[in-house]
């Protein structure tokens, strides 16, 4: 009985991110029959089978992007609603940038500096929001955003000051040395481009995000707080306690976002260094449930709809920036859809317990609330 | 007296929800140019009633008719068309709106928004005597102006039926006379006025008619020059005595839970919420806190819970001092928690029944694991879980359900269980058979007996003076924040509780 309970909830649930991309493929149409632009070109082009190089771009995207939405999905499970993962990333990819390019450390270890000092700075700077709003009732949403912006301008600022002096237009850090960066993977044959070695560090936070939040006391007192934050109190956790530490992981998790990129492919932190991960992020952690595996599903999808939509500008004439309007349609369907499920369910179970008990005693008893 | 013909008319209205009928029955016959009183215990089912009234629930059973026709009432905009509006017990209003701002608010197709409206809204204050200025800014009234100004919004809808949601419970004793005097204006102009509460000397005052409510069904209509306070608090109980508690007396003269000279200020301001509270529990002993709603239980449970700290006073545990101690601390040393509001603090609604067993023993041996105790063991929970369903008898069809699909009272028999099966030192249980159903009540106090006599401590918090006197080894009677007195519920009457809950008895002391 139980088994068919968690199928149907299954399928349910499966559903909506399938309805969802539906309604996007119509909404998306429709906007393109409107603007007399071809439509089976356009989806031609995007659902045709990746090349093999792009195949590698996708799965590189996608490390990035599963990253930024564990970040976010920390939040989501706490009620908490990080907004901050694209300037904790940017933070925490300069800072290690910097501190690796030093190359104090020799090879391996000099990585797993640049890696720590990452998590140390998103730590921190998500940190401040999560002070704010345990100390002083800030909303992390206006503190984030806030802090964003001063990420954005306080990089900037520090570029300055830590680029080498070279006469180019392109600013940025001190390249890191050549025996402490990640080679890539050859996982796709045929292609020169490799997959990023840190490939192993996604795997990481995906199997650590599922245990410490699944598995742990810690990870208990978590969810309890955001399914409910008054039965939390009254069962004891300590739920400022609670906001800052999950606000401080959330950060630490975000610093990590830029590390494949750092360590696999630019080997310094510059003004052409990756923008907007941290927004992609938002969007995945919903699209994915903040469910480790539902997460992978997602970004790959959000990668795939990047990297398959570059060629429209040239297959079909029309601006790739159309796959925006797709991925913006899909987010928020897909947040009309789980609520509307979730619901649904809440319901169906009602349901099907009330009749379920209705089975087994054929008498209820009847009684006023006393 | 003189009345007029009927226009409010429910006939045979029953309401069920999964495992509980919450209105049985109901009869009730409202006349035009009436007050009528409903009163009824916390939990007897008025809320139910007035909601169905208002639209917000729709009747299994029954019909309702309004001013002689009968009508499907599916939503308050349907009450509000057939003339009924409902002014709640929280007040909703925007309070950076002025008052003509907040009456046309939803309603701006009636009069408009501008000087139609502020005509109109003169008009009914002067009509009912409300004495209401349509450009004040809400933040700037009092409470009782407030509350007229709920009023007037109702009457700017065009109602003819008002329900007034425990309308006193919010002001002092000047504001309630003001309440009063309007709504004998509105009576005058032949408006009706259905007015639900538990304050039995102000319902004697104003009320042209009163219905008693008990157990979810209609049991007397009553006029008040016929019936003293004490007539009603007995139907209100019912006449049924309780089951005279023959067990021998299992209190010890060990020190459990001592709460010394505690209080709490408020926040906000004003009236401390707890002043001066001194109690013991004894291992072995139940001591009951008898006492109108709002009057500092809520608090008292939150200080001894340390989700609160106390302003002054000391709280000890045996003879160690817990007042700076957090709940989980508190939780760890051995007391028990029932909540009063099961939802909103007792359960993880759209969590499994097994990961709502572990709530609140989160720390506990035997749900964690591995290193230090970091890990939750997630067997172990489902054992026990199974346990507390087989024992205190959850209707559950698998312990993986959610919670939220259980019936009120198999979730609180969840409750119990969970809190019972780690055999605390002290219980600390509040309203533990609200929303139960009969039989299930009965197994409730059972196991609270048991544990008793095992040398359970525990503080019962209750509505239900049946209960209260039936388990309770000692009575405390707290009112306004203060316990007021201490009664032996082997003598102690029904009617000496509901006076002294009333503030009847004590009124110049407190």
């Amino acid at each position: 009985m139980t088994r068919r309970f968690d199928l149907r909830r299954m399928g349910i649930a499966l559903s909506a991110p399938v309805l969802a991309i539906l309604v996007a493929v119509i909404v998306t149409s429709t906007i393109l029959v409107v603007a007399g632009d071809p439509v089976g070109e356009v989806w031609g082009t995007i659902l045709s089978v990746p090349r093999p190089r792009v195949i590698v771009a996708i799965i590189n995207a996608a490390i990035v992007y599963y990253i930024s939405a564990v970040a976010v999905a920390i939040g989501f499970r706490m009620n908490l609603f990080n907004i901050g993962v694209d300037g904790q990333y940017r933070i925490a990819a300069f800072a290690a940038a910097v501190v690796a390019g030093e190359g104090w450390l020799p090879g391996p270890l000099n990585i797993l500096l640049g890696l720590v000092v990452a998590m140390l700075a998103g730590g921190l700077w998500a940190g401040i929001a999560g002070l704010l709003k345990v100390y002083r009732g800030v909303s992390e949403v206006i503190s984030t955003i806030m802090l964003n912006a001063i990420a954005t301008v306080l990089v900037a600022f520090l570029l300055r000051k830590a680029a080498p002096q070279t006469g180019s237009n392109i600013v940025s850090t001190q390249p890191i040395p050549e025996g402490s960066r990640v080679g890539g993977l050859p996982l796709i044959p045929g292609v020169s481009r490799e997959v990023y070695g840190l490939v192993f560090l996604a795997v990481l936070i995906g199997v650590l995000y599922w245990f410490v939040l699944g598995k742990t006391r810690f990870g208990f007192d978590l969810r309890a707080t955001g399914r409910s934050e008054s039965a939390a109190v009254a069962s004891g956790v300590k739920v400022k306690r609670m906001v800052l530490l999950s606000m401080i992981l959330s950060g630490v998790v975000a610093g990590l976002v830029g590390m494949p990129l750092l360590f696999g492919q630019d080997y310094a932190y510059g003004t052409t260094f990756q923008p907007g991960l941290g927004f992609a992020g938002i969007a995945i952690a919903l699209l994915g449930r903040n469910h480790p595996v539902g997460i992978v599903f997602a970004a790959f999808l959000w990668a795939f709809l990047d990297q398959q939509s570059n060629a429209l500008q040239i297959t079909a004439g029309v601006s790739d920036r159309l796959v925006l309007i797709i991925q913006g349609v899909i987010v928020l369907s897909v947040v009309i859809a789980y609520e509307v499920i979730r619901r649904l369910n809440v319901r169906i179970e009602q349901r099907r317990v009330a009749q379920a008990l209705a089975e087994q005693a054929a008498t209820v008893k009847e009684g006023a609330p006393a | 007296m003189r009345r007029g013909e009927p226009v409010v008319e429910l006939h045979g209205i029953t309401k069920r929800f999964p495992g509980v009928v919450a209105n049985k029955d109901i009869e009730l016959t409202v006349h035009r140019g009436t007050v009528h009183a409903i009163v009824g215990e916390n939990g007897a089912g008025k809320s139910t009633l007035m909601k169905i009234l208002y639209g917000v629930q729709q009747p299994d059973e029954g019909s309702i008719a309004v001013e002689g026709r009968v009508r499907q009432l599916k939503s308050p905009a349907d009450a509000i068309e057939a003339g009924i509006g409902m002014v709640f017990q929280h007040f909703q209003l925007a309070d950076n709106f002025t008052v003509l701002e907040n009456v046309v608010l939803g309603a701006e197709g009636l009069h408009g928004i501008g000087d139609g409206a502020r005509r109109k809204i003169k008009e009914i204050s002067d009509a009912y005597g409300l004495d209401i200025e349509p450009d004040a800014l809400v933040e700037h009234l009092g409470v009782g102006a407030q509350q007229r100004v709920e009023i007037l919004k109702v009457l700017y809808r065009g109602a003819r039926i008002i329900i007034l949601d425990e309308p006193t419970a919010v002001l002092v004793p000047q504001e309630v006379d003001e309440l009063f005097d309007n709504l004998r204006e509105l009576k005058a102009e032949g408006l009706t006025v259905i007015f639900i509460s538990h304050k039995l000397d102000e319902v004697l005052r104003v009320a042209d008619a009163i219905t008693v409510v008990r157990r979810g069904t209609t049991v007397a209509e009553v006029s008040p020059q016929d019936v003293s306070a004490r007539d009603l608090a007995e139907l209100m109980v019912g006449s049924e005595l309780p089951s005279p508690s023959t067990e021998e007396s299992t209190v010890t003269d060990v020190p459990l839970l001592t709460v010394e000279a505690t209080s709490l200020e408020n926040p906000l301001g004003g009236r401390p919420l707890l002043t001066d509270i001194n109690l013991t529990i004894h291992s072995g002993e139940i001591v009951g806190i008898a006492g109108v709603e709002g009057n500092g239980q809520d608090e008292l449970v939150e200080v001894i819970m340390g989700m609160r700290e106390p302003t002054a006073g000391r709280i000890l545990l045996g003879d160690v001092d817990t007042s700076t101690w957090q709940t989980r601390e508190i939780r760890e040393a051995g007391i028990g928690y029932i909540p009063a509001d099961r939802h909103r603090h007792g359960l993880l609604l759209e969590a499994p029944l097994w990961e709502n067993v572990i709530l609140g023993h989160q720390t506990e041996p035997i749900y964690v694991t591995g290193p230090g105790g970091s890990l939750v063991n997630g067997s172990a929970a489902r054992q026990e879980t199974e346990a507390v369903v087989e024992q205190y008898d959850v209707r559950t069809p698998s312990i993986n359900v959610t919670a939220g699909s259980l019936s009120g009272g198999n979730q609180q028999k969840l409750i119990i269980g969970r809190e019972m099966r780690r055999e605390p030192k002290v219980l600390v249980a509040a309203h533990p058979t609200r929303g139960v159903d009969v039989g299930a009540q009965a197994a409730i106090w059972d196991h609270i007996k048991q544990a008793r006599r095992a040398g359970l401590g525990v503080l019962l918090i209750s509505a239900d003076l049946e209960e209260l006197v039936g388990l309770s080894d000692t009575i405390h009677v707290i009112l306004r924040g203060r316990l007021t007195g201490q009664f032996d519920p082997d003598s102690v009457t029904k009617e000496e509780l509901g006076s002294a809950m009333t503030g009847a008895t004590t009124e110049g002391a407190a």
